[in-house]
């Protein structure tokens, strides 16, 4: 229950894609009927991708090689293209770290930053972000939905805001394209990055969405490849991979959200009935259908981890132990928790493969092993332990 | 990313608990930083007969912690002030880098607790 950090290939995906690695292996740059065939098969992917997001035409999609990618295009593109009209960019504290470290990257080049606060749940603060905007404001860069705590958030009500004040607004839809409708043009987004590998399409494959009229720079020059914003050769199979997974996850996702919240939801309430003193991390109704992000006090995630990991359960936490850096998620420090409860987080992210069958197994080991770490914690009220 | 010694050490600890006539007590860390353990120690004729652990942590600090008591049970007072960071994590066939600092802290609380039994010893009338 870890598709959070990695999906699986879709089979279907994977058909798609292999005739572009052996047999049409053209240049789409080439002028030959060879070239012709590759640059067809970007240009069918490309109208998947712009359909999924309700993009008014294709040509407003760029592929790039990830969701990192994307935001970094997207961010320093905008950065950088309207430098004489402000320095000033409002994003939030629990962005993903790509957005944040381009953040702190643009500081320290002279960029203002504001990183909106979220509540409890998680949820953008609305009027500290209104309050943010000033004259010097060019972009608003706001996550559609957190893959660690799961929370969606007031797109559509940024989104306005940013038009009313004539603000470009970029969203990180990663954790959300293929698992909630999006409509770039209804919710007033100018700029939208989404990643293949997060709806089971191959890695390595990206793109970002840029509104038509909508004028950034690029970060990688070279051959002028997709409109000059991307240069480089074309990732044919990739990209033709990544237009497959998002015809499926457009086709698919009513039902399979639907069949998503029904787990998530009989995963949180079975854990929560269960075991004591155990709480839910984000929004109960405003998130990702596959996301439930749980927290155990006077225990620690990484335990939590190997103790499951015994039993064949893969989830990911938001402890400290777990990270390179030795510090909880700043997500879960955004959302005000104390570091020793931060540290007693987990991740369950579920996929097409998620049974309840598994959702049952998770519920029948899971009270066993918090049970277990509890008997060993020094924390651990001595009446729990009865 | 553990290895088979830790992983044994994590899944079936041994001794622990409190002790609750314990000659020493020594606990080090913090929750804050994910890592809180203490460890209890019962004396006889300048050996440790007893050692028993409580430790809020990751898989490491619980498998140091298991491995401290065993390295320590049957050691008189010096040898067991002699038991290392290194030693600990080298009975467990190795730690990952990451974690020979912050998670390796039961050797920590073992010579806590033996402070403890002797500043209570010097106490004694």
């Amino acid at each position: 229950m870890d598709n959070g950090a990695g999906m699986p290939l879709d089979s279907r995906v994977f058909e798609a894609m292999k005739q572009y690695f052996m047999d049409d292996y053209g240049n789409p740059s080439s002028s030959h009927s060879f070239g012709n065939a590759a640059k067809s098969a970007i240009e069918t992917a490309r109208e998947k991708v712009a359909q999924l997001i309700s993009a008014e035409k294709p040509q407003e999609i760029i592929f790039t090689s990830g969701g990192t990618e994307s935001n970094n295009l997207a961010i320093k593109g905008v950065a950088y293209r309207n430098r004489a009209k402000g320095n000033h960019i409002i994003t939030t504290a629990i962005e993903h770290m790509s957005v944040i470290n381009i953040c702190k990257y643009l500081q320290k080049e002279g960029f203002e930053v504001t990183y909106v606060p979220v509540d409890k749940q998680g949820v953008v603060d609305l009027k500290k972000l209104k309050a943010a905007i000033n004259e010097k404001t060019i972009l608003i860069s706001v996550m559609y939905a957190n893959g660690e705590i799961g929370t969606i958030q007031p797109i559509n009500e940024i989104g306005q805001l940013a038009k009313e004040n004539n603000v470009l607004f970029h969203v990180d839809a990663v954790a959300a394209a293929g698992k909630v409708p999006i409509n770039v043009q209804e919710q007033n987004i100018d700029l939208l990055s989404v990643s293949s590998n997060d709806m089971y399409g191959p890695k390595g494959v990206g793109a970002l969405y840029i509104k038509k009229g909508t004028k950034i720079v690029p970060i990688i020059q070279g051959g002028g490849q997709e409109s000059g914003l991307r240069s480089g050769t074309e990732n044919i199979p990739g990209i033709v991979g990544m237009g497959k997974a998002a015809e499926l996850a457009q086709s698919e996702m009513e039902s399979e959200s639907k069949r998503l919240i029904g787990l998530r939801d009989n995963l949180i309430k079975g854990v929560l009935d269960k075991i004591p003193y155990s709480f839910l991390n984000g929004h109960p109704t405003a998130r990702l259908p596959n996301n439930a992000n749980l927290r155990f006090s006077y225990i620690e995630g990484e335990s939590l981890i190997l103790g499951l990991d015994m039993y064949g359960i893969q989830v990911s936490s938001g402890s400290a132990c777990t990270s390179k850096t030795l510090q909880p998620s700043h997500v879960l420090m955004a959302i005000g928790l104390p570091h020793e409860q931060a540290h007693g987080s987990l991740v369950f992210t579920l996929g097409k493969q998620t049974t309840q069958e598994d959702v049952d197994y998770v519920l029948e080991l899971l009270p066993d092993v918090v049970k277990r770490l509890r008997a060993l914690s020094p924390l651990t009220p001595k009446e729990l332990l009865r | 990313m553990y290895s088979e010694k830790v992983m044994d050490h994590f899944s079936k600890p041994r001794n622990v608990g409190e002790i609750k006539d314990a000659d020493g007590v020594g606990t080090v860390g913090n929750p804050v930083c994910g890592d809180l353990m203490t460890m209890y120690i019962k004396v006889k004729d300048n050996k440790l007969v007893d050692v028993k652990f409580k430790t809020f942590g990751c898989g490491a600090a619980i498998a140091t912690s298991s491995m401290t008591t065993e390295l320590a049970i049957g050691k008189t007072i010096e040898e067991a002030l002699k038991i290392s960071r290194a030693e600990v994590a080298e009975n467990l066939g190795g730690l990952p880098p990451i974690k020979m600092h912050c998670s390796n802290l039961a050797a920590d609380a073992l010579h806590e607790a033996i402070k403890d039994y002797q500043k209570k010893q010097k106490a004694k009338p």
